[in-house]
């Protein structure tokens, strides 16, 4: 995160190598769930993605105001506004795919990648930068999951998008569209993008510690963390 | 392995014995041939086909799967032979070829190469592809032919005489079953004359292959005496002291089968024989609980997984001090610092 990038690279990275689903691995969650069906995979990804977009450029544009100690429940909000738009958007104008989703529409409020994002990009980066940045993060999560989804509905309900491919005679094999199935997908899927990403000369996606971690100037947990150590430390000397 | 060098530099001790990954899974080929001859007898020529299929797609996922990641070949060592083999005994006979060849390279593929190959596995090969058949194909998977049925494979389809001690209603005790012909008699049992697994039904083939293991020291005894011990004790109890019900649970289902053959798999049970111990009462409890209180008739292949992915908790805490190590002092309370 040192070196400047290029707008176009700020866009690209989402794609692959710095996918957050298969390379930061966040927001797992909604992923697993909901990859079972694609068109609900398309509806998740598309909402999620238009949250993620609004909420980078008001953060954006607002992170001179927030006070740095009160940046996480601002940005919450931020992004809560956003879904409220968003569901409310869905549940108007195409009902069957808000009835798919159901509570994880809502959740989107705390998927990691937007809060994610908030955090490691909008909130240090120009407008421009981080509408681009939460574009080409979207168009990363909706490929992940919609591949995903690709793979689990064909074989584990043998159709694709609710249109029937394999023959009746051919049972599926349902352990895809439950969760064992889920987390075997994700993992492959994951594979490949470290191999493509290794085979592009980059970095695997390891953990290595706080501080490899893109977030690790703008964490709030950290310095938490240091202050019980160091508190823990001096406890031990006293005693 | 087939790339071994000629020469080994290792450090002391310099003992060698002969053992060979090929020579133990020979020899767990040899113990398995009683009871998959049984399962030809009982069910006819259809196992035949089906043991050829799991056996020859474990083979070949084995062989592409370690071309395309590159890795020594471990084609040669008879492994992939094994796993296919106790997969086959594991399914029911009149399983569709095509859905056996799938369990076949779940096991390879997934379980045994995507974790590094012949001993890297932490859970069962060939269990973890029955369970992911069982979980995907569950009509499949619990249709099961009753042994050496009138009219070939595919003519009964009948509870197995767990699923009957399963739905042991009030007032009819097990021996009234037995008495009615709903349940197979206690020789039957032995011999194997019942609906089941095309490998799981024949306990006397299957007693003979694990005595064969335990004379050539491929196995130890820790392992299938805890398990079935600890089976035997708790249907003891909850069958309030009938020795038929015992007799039905122990021989019941796949618990001799697994016992001998599955959850004494070297990669994936502990080390010792303490642990092994643990291993196996741990088995023997998920089993019964299984049996007794869920929804399904048959627990053996869930209790080994689960108990599958303990060992390396169990390895920890039976862990043995290297010799001539001293043990280390205890650490008294406020000692420390």
């Amino acid at each position: 995160m040192a070196e400047k990038k290029t707008l176009r690279q700020e866009f690209t990275k989402g794609f692959l190598i710095e996918n957050p689903v298969l390379r930061l691995v966040l927001g797992t969650c909604p992923t697993l769930a909901i990859s079972t069906s694609v068109t609900g995979s398309v509806g998740m990804g598309i909402s999620a993605s238009l949250v993620l977009i609004g909420s980078n450029v008001v953060i954006s544009l607002l992170r001179k105001v927030i006070p740095d100690k009160v940046r996480i429940p601002a940005y919450v909000i931020i992004i809560a506004s956003f879904v409220s738009i968003v569901q409310m958007l869905v549940k108007a104008f195409a009902p069957a795919i808000d009835e798919q989703l159901g509570i994880y529409l809502p959740l989107i409020v705390v998927n990691c990648i937007i809060l994610g994002r908030a955090e490691a990009f909008a909130g240090k980066n120009s407008v421009l930068a981080s509408a681009i940045d939460g574009i080409g993060m979207g168009i990363g999560f909706t490929a992940a999951i919609v591949g995903m989804s690709i793979i689990r509905e064909f074989l584990g309900s043998g159709s694709l998008a609710g249109m029937p491919i394999l023959p009746a005679s051919i049972p599926p094999m349902t352990i895809f569209i439950l969760p064992p199935g889920g987390f075997f997908v994700y993992g492959v899927m994951m594979a490949l993008a470290n191999k493509l990403s290794e085979k592009k000369g980059l970095p695997k996606a390891e953990l290595k510690g706080c501080e490899h971690c893109p977030m690790n100037d703008a964490c709030a947990v950290r310095p938490l963390k240091e202050e019980e150590e160091a508190k823990g430390k001096k406890g031990g000397k006293a005693s | 392995m087939t790339f071994d060098k000629k020469l080994t530099v290792s450090a002391s001790p310099h003992l060698r014995n002969g053992v060979t990954t090929t020579g133990i899974m020979l020899d767990v080929i040899i113990a398995l041939f009683p009871a998959s001859a049984a399962a030809v007898i009982l069910f006819g020529y259809r196992t035949l086909a089906v043991m050829a299929v799991t056996i020859a797609s474990a083979l070949l996922s084995e062989y592409i799967t370690v071309k395309i990641l590159k890795k020594p070949g471990t084609l040669s060592d008879l492994s992939a032979v094994v796993t296919g083999l106790i997969l086959a005994l594991n399914l029911p006979a009149s399983i569709p070829l095509w859905m056996a060849a799938i369990g076949s390279v779940v096991a390879i593929v997934v379980v045994k190469q995507f974790f590094g190959g012949l001993g890297q596995n932490y859970v069962n090969p060939a269990l973890m592809g029955r369970i992911v058949l069982f979980v995907s194909f569950p009509a499949a998977m619990s249709k099961w032919t009753n042994a050496l049925a009138q009219g070939g494979v595919e003519a009964v389809t009948t509870a197995t005489p767990l699923a009957l001690l399963k739905d042991l209603g009030a007032g009819n005790s097990v021996s009234e079953l037995a008495a009615i012909g709903s349940l197979p008699g206690l020789w039957q049992m032995f011999c194997g004359v019942r609906p089941g697994s095309m490998g799981e039904v024949c306990i006397a083939a299957l007693l003979f292959g694990g005595l064969y293991l335990l004379v050539r020291k491929v196995i130890s005894p820790a392992i299938p005496f805890a398990y079935i011990g600890t089976v035997a004790l708790i249907m003891l109890i909850a069958g309030k002291g009938d020795l038929n019900f015992l007799a039905y649970e122990i021989m019941g289902g796949g618990l001799i089968l697994g016992a001998f053959f599955m959850a004494t798999d070297y990669a994936t049970s502990p080390a010792n024989t303490k642990g092994r111990i643990i291993f196996g009462i741990g088995c023997g409890i998920i089993t019964s609980v299984i049996r007794l209180f869920a929804n399904m008739p048959e627990g053996v292949s869930f209790s080994i997984l689960l108990m599958n992915i303990l060992v390396p908790h169990i390895e920890r805490i039976t862990a043995v001090k290297p010799f001539g190590t001293l043990k280390e002092p205890k650490k008294k309370k406020g000692e420390a610092k």
